[in-house]
């Protein structure tokens, strides 16, 4: 279908994605005249057909305020958010779902846990975060330093995209109180060697978290054997719904932070006197949750569950390495983020084109990328660039897809000659 | 400011280039590329941008690439000049688009002309979203602000 001179050197054995196709039916359609090519995983995930069918059938048969009624649907409800809870605590190996709190995402999960820390700040501490990090990974922490004294202090980056391992050895020292760090870059694909450094930084007892948003989609992360205090992500990067995300806290430090918000649930008992909370994880759920996205996240987690897992991360594999291979057929093309352990994404930029210009001419032919500074503006300063265009794949693109963008993008080059 | 305000005057958008000819270029495009291809030759059209413009008050805020857009009112002839450039080329064919409707127009003119209707009669809103990033809302909110506070000084 495409000329591309370069030889396929893997195949996608083992992993029948035709039959995966079938189950993400946003899949299937034309855009602007074109079959769609959907290489922007990286911003949000689409939905496989069990996960629509179990959000709906939540709403057709089940739905009713959880925690509270009396009544049947009251029960079917909780039940479902309850199973979903459990879900998703197997698929992180925590110990309890005591552990397992929902969020509307990553961003409000780092929230959370930077307003419960900040009780143990004082001036002069210091939160490690790295050059590489969404700004959600950034920013609140920066509040949060600004309210106690507190400095944020970012690990540096290799040209190669890889973290500074000397860096963060020179870093953590005896006024690191909090490390947090992203386990795979959204911009770069970079997926960072966090167990090591967690373990070096609990030796020092710093508390720790792992911004898992761009991990889940590729890996099944073990939190007991990755040792973090905090592990989050959000369910739309994971094939789920939007407006639901995990935060995953070890029970004695969720036991020790103060409430994030005040409200419905999270209360053991409320008086004008003195008002109890509830015990986790509800003490950090405060008002109706979203119930039928919990169900939604419990059934994308029991559909990767399904898929064979090694083969998914071969075939994934496959695509990053034919993406490639491909670069060199992109006179001027240059990809930003050359780690040696990365997740099929590539970050790239092409001589004498914005990426907007890239982007826009790409959807031309029915290809979705995503352009811009990815909310990581400090790792674009480091670069030296405005922005990047990111091709972010999952493990339903086929290497005919990865073909065709740079198909794509040998056009889109001749259009700017 | 003398020699800026030739640069102004001189803008062939909108005077050698006029709405007509885009409009009569844009009839014989049939496919997508071709259509890019007339957009970013219209862009390479905008003359350079006076440096000293490059301050904040002349960016336009909102898009994915820099925006930049800067102004001349000439009080003899009363019509308002105007300058835009950005380092994406489809960002500037489409000011490139824009000049040739504004450029050089009264404020009263400018403020009654139609950029909605221009850019449907040339079916470009079908092909580029006005809220994809690429400052079109934008750049024509700035221009259209500017002609105002010209208008009523």
């Amino acid at each position: 279908m495409t000329d591309l001179s370069v030889a396929r050197t893997a195949h996608q054995s083992a992993f029948d994605v035709d039959a995966i196709r079938r189950d993400f039916p946003i899949l299937s359609q034309q855009v602007n005249g074109k079959p769609l090519v959907y290489l922007d995983n990286g911003a949000s995930a689409q939905k496989p057909t069990a996960v629509l069918d179990a959000m709906d059938r939540y709403y057709r048969e089940m739905h009713s305020n959880v925690h509270r009624g009396a009544h049947t649907l009251g029960d079917r409800a909780t039940a479902a958010f309850e199973g979903a809870r459990e879900t998703v605590r197997g698929f992180l190996n925590a110990e309890s779902t005591r552990e397992i709190i929902w969020t509307r995402g990553t961003t409000e999960a780092i929230n959370l846990v930077a307003n419960g820390l900040a009780p143990r700040l004082k001036a002069g501490d210091e939160i490690l975060v790295s050059h590489m990090e969404h700004h959600a990974n950034i920013v609140p922490w920066q509040m949060i330093a600004e309210r106690t004294g507190a400095k944020v202090v970012p690990i540096q980056v290799t040209p190669e995209g890889e973290l500074d391992l000397d860096s963060f050895n020179s870093l953590l020292n005896d006024r690191t109180r909090i490390l947090a760090i992203t386990h795979v870059s959204n911009v770069l694909g970079t997926v960072n060697p966090v167990a090591p450094l967690i373990e070096q930084a609990k030796a020092r007892g710093v508390v720790t978290l792992l911004d898992g948003a761009q991990a889940v989609p590729h890996y099944q992360p073990d939190v007991q054997a990755l040792g973090c205090d905090f592990y989050v992500f959000s369910a739309h990067k994971l094939f789920g719904p939007t407006g639901i995300g995990v935060l995953y806290g070890k029970a004695q430090l969720l036991e020790e932070m103060p409430p994030y918000q005040g409200g419905g649930e999270m209360i053991e008992r409320v008086s004008f006197e003195r008002t109890t909370w509830n015990t986790l994880p509800y003490k950090f759920e405060a008002g109706t949750p979203a119930i039928a996205e919990a169900v939604g996240l419990g059934a994308a987690v029991d559909y990767l569950g399904g898929l064979n897992r090694p083969a998914m991360e071969a075939a994934e594999k496959a695509l990053l390495d034919r993406a490639n291979q491909l670069v060199e057929t992109v006179p001027g093309m240059e990809v930003i983020g050359t780690a040696k352990h990365k997740v099929p994404v590539i970050s790239f930029k092409i001589a004498g084109l914005h990426p907007s210009d890239i982007g826009t001419l790409l959807d031309q032919q029915g290809i979705a990328i995503r352009t811009g500074h990815h909310c990581a503006m400090p790792l674009m300063d480091f670069y030296g660039v405005p922005g990047t265009a990111r091709a972010s794949f999952a493990f339903y693109n086929t290497l005919d897809e990865v073909e065709q963008l740079f198909a794509a993008l040998q056009k889109v080059q001749r259009l700017f000659a | 400011m003398t020699a800026s305000k030739d640069t102004f005057v001189n803008n062939p958008l909108g005077k050698d280039t006029t709405l007509d000819d885009v409009l009569d270029g844009f009839e014989f495009l049939d496919d997508w590329e071709e259509r890019y291809a007339f957009i970013i030759d219209l862009g390479k059209q905008l003359p350079a941008f006076p440096e000293q413009a490059r301050i904040e008050e002349n960016y336009v805020h909102g898009c994915q690439s820099q925006v930049w857009l800067t102004h001349h009112y000439d009080e003899d002839s009363g019509k308002l000049f105007l300058l835009i450039d950005s380092d994406a080329m489809i960002v500037r064919g489409l000011a490139a688009i824009i000049l040739v409707a504004l450029n050089g127009k009264s404020p009263r003119d400018l403020l009654a002309t139609d950029i909605d209707e221009l850019f449907e009669k040339l079916d470009l809103f079908r092909h580029i979203s006005p809220t994809r990033g690429n400052g079109l809302r934008a750049m024509v909110g700035k221009i259209r602000d500017t002609a105002a506070r010209v208008a009523v000084a």
